[in-house]
């Protein structure tokens, strides 16, 4: 494996409370990642190294590297290791690439991610990347399920666990990870696309607002 | 009850009546048609009681007509040989009953019996199923192209095409040869089961029994009643589910029930993002699974499916919802038409070595 450098940021929703990950990093390394809120802002970019590994919230890793046409090849890619809310992270590593992202740096990072346990899916530089984009319709359509009657909470989850393997259900998992926080990005995924698969659901609306209450 | 005359019911949403528990309904039936619509309503408990006297009445006068107990059925049929079919079929032969899976093509027959027997072998080498009680399956399970030999049955599971006129046409041919008391059940996962029971005959001895790919590993079923489904067709079949090893459990009889209300419109949104070149299909798999624990990613399960089969529901249920993210993608219509349908020919996502069933 390549020797990494980790810049921290701040506060790293990849890596909350530490991760071995982070305690495998060197102080330099041909691999830079930058970690936590700040990562796409304080960048620097660097052709010495084989990539450049940025954490991403919410946005496009354009927003940091720029996208308009004639760029030339990129060492840069973006990440977010993907957690529901307040639930703890998951495993899963987005690897974010854009047109002109190097196949080396692509491969590079895969490569460093996977060696350090992760499991990695590659996608293009979209808003929801893959896991929001098509998780979050799903869980509006089961909030609108619930607020319409077709069943109670228990039986939808119960229905998609026993016909569909879908181990957590929809409607526990929403609830426990924060229901406000699906409401925050169902609102940018719908601000970008402006699909009716995005639109805030009522009870989104109402777990925002009773958040912003407290 | 005489079907043929015109008369509309006003029907109002309840829980306690679980199969119109939706809102407000008016049903039109002239002549063995019917039509359904449902509007949004408050006026629940005025029309409570009307449902419950029309639902008695048609219990009291079919009373006589069906004598047949939820312990009574020792025949059931399958009808439609594809992959939910011979599916299905599995799980009535491993309950323990003579069970006949029918299609009119013989070629769907000639391709799922050897899936079947395979299946058995296989649970067989894994230790699941004793050698002796999988030749006693199989044994009990016969498979024709002949219509006529269901003349016996006490419980037939349709398994066809998402298509109305096409499984009118079957449950008119079923009508003719199964005795007054077989109950029909449709394994339809995006259509009306009401509009399904007004094509058939006996709207009174129909059920929705909607199966889980692959129906012979997953134990759910989700079941609906149409309007004028009796309380006795439903306990029978709900205990035929049981005594199938499976789960069933109650839906409203609503568009996609509840597991296509999730997964189709999710379906297409997978195919649309694989179309916008936002990721590849094992990426996408990769990251649902992890990110949820899910059993399967979407493309695992729509090559499962069948492409075809896919395309063919979305198309229905759009037409019922018109509902955008239920528009069929134009890349599944292009894997459709090079034949790119999953397992069954053993390319769509990802490329198979065989078309094996799932299990075993």
């Amino acid at each position: 494996m390549n020797k990494y450098m980790v810049i921290d940021t701040g506060a790293s929703r990849s890596f909350e409370g530490g991760h071995e990950f982070l305690r495998g990093a060197s102080s330099e390394g041909e691999i830079a990642v930058y970690i936590g809120k700040g990562a796409g802002r304080k960048y620097v970019a660097d052709p010495s190294k084989i990539v450049i590994i940025l954490e991403l919230d919410g946005e496009c890793l354009g927003v940091h590297t720029g996208e308009e046409p004639g760029l030339g090849e990129s060492n840069v890619v973006g990440f977010n290791r993907f957690r529901l809310g307040e639930s703890p992270a998951t495993n899963l590593i987005e690897l974010v690439t854009q047109t002109n992202t190097s196949k080396s740096a692509a491969e590079a990072a895969r490569a460093l991610f996977e060696g350090a346990g992760f499991d990695v899916a590659v996608c293009k530089d979209f808003v929801g990347r893959i896991v929001n984009r098509l998780i979050r319709p799903m869980f509006n359509d089961a909030l609108r399920a619930l607020d319409e009657g077709v069943a109670t909470a228990k039986d939808l989850d119960l229905t998609v666990k026993l016909g569909l393997g879908y181990r957590k259900g929809f409607i526990d998992p929403l609830y426990k990870s924060g229901l406000h926080h699906h409401y925050d990005v169902t609102s940018a995924l719908f601000e970008v696309y402006g699909q009716a698969g995005y639109a805030p659901t009522r009870r989104g609306v109402v777990a925002k607002q009773r958040s912003l209450k407290a | 009850m005489n079907y043929g005359s015109s008369f509309i019911i006003r029907l109002t949403t309840i829980r306690s009546a679980p199969n119109i528990d939706a809102g407000e309904c008016a049903y039109e039936t002239n002549a063995g048609s019917a039509r359904l619509t449902a509007h949004k309503t408050q006026k629940r408990a005025k029309a409570e009681p009307l449902f419950r006297v029309v639902t008695a009445n048609m219990v009291q006068l079919r009373a006589d007509e069906n004598s047949m107990t939820a312990h009574g059925i020792r025949t059931a049929a399958v009808a439609g040989a594809g992959t939910m079919g011979a599916g299905i079929a599995i799980t009535i032969a491993r309950g323990g009953f003579k069970t006949i899976l029918y299609d009119n093509a013989q070629a769907a027959l000639d391709r799922a019996k050897p899936l079947i027997e395979a299946f058995f072998s296989k649970s067989v080498e894994r230790g699941k199923l004793s050698r002796e009680r999988s030749a006693e399956i199989i044994a009990n399970l016969s498979f024709t192209s002949d219509i006529t030999r269901l003349g016996n049955c006490d419980f037939v599971v349709e398994a066809i095409f998402e298509d109305i006129p096409m499984k009118c046409g079957l449950y008119a041919q079923l009508e003719k040869v199964c005795p007054p008391h077989t109950v029909f059940a449709s394994n339809a996962s995006t259509l009306s089961i009401t509009q399904l029971a007004a094509g058939c005959g006996r709207p009174d001895r129909f059920v929705g029994m909607h199966y889980c790919l692959p129906a012979q590993v997953m134990k759910l079923i989700e079941m609906s009643r149409g309007i004028y489904t009796s309380e006795q067709t439903w306990d029978i079949a709900w205990q035929f589910a049981l005594a199938t090893g499976q789960h069933p459990v109650e839906t409203r009889d609503t568009p996609g029930f509840i597991l296509n209300y999730f997964c189709v419109p999710y379906h297409n949104d997978v195919i649309r993002i694989i179309e916008a070149g936002v990721a590849a299909p094992a990426d996408i798999d990769r990251a649902m699974k992890r990110a949820f624990d899910f059993a399967m990613g979407p493309c695992e399960l729509l090559d499962m499916i069948g492409l075809d089969t896919h395309l063919r529901g979305t198309e229905a249920f759009f037409a019922i919802t018109n509902n955008p993210r239920l528009a069929p993608p134009p890349l599944l219509r292009r894997m459709v038409a090079a034949g790119l349908l999953g397992r069954k020919t053993k390319r769509g996502f990802y490329e198979y070595e065989s078309a094996a069933m799932f299990g075993g």
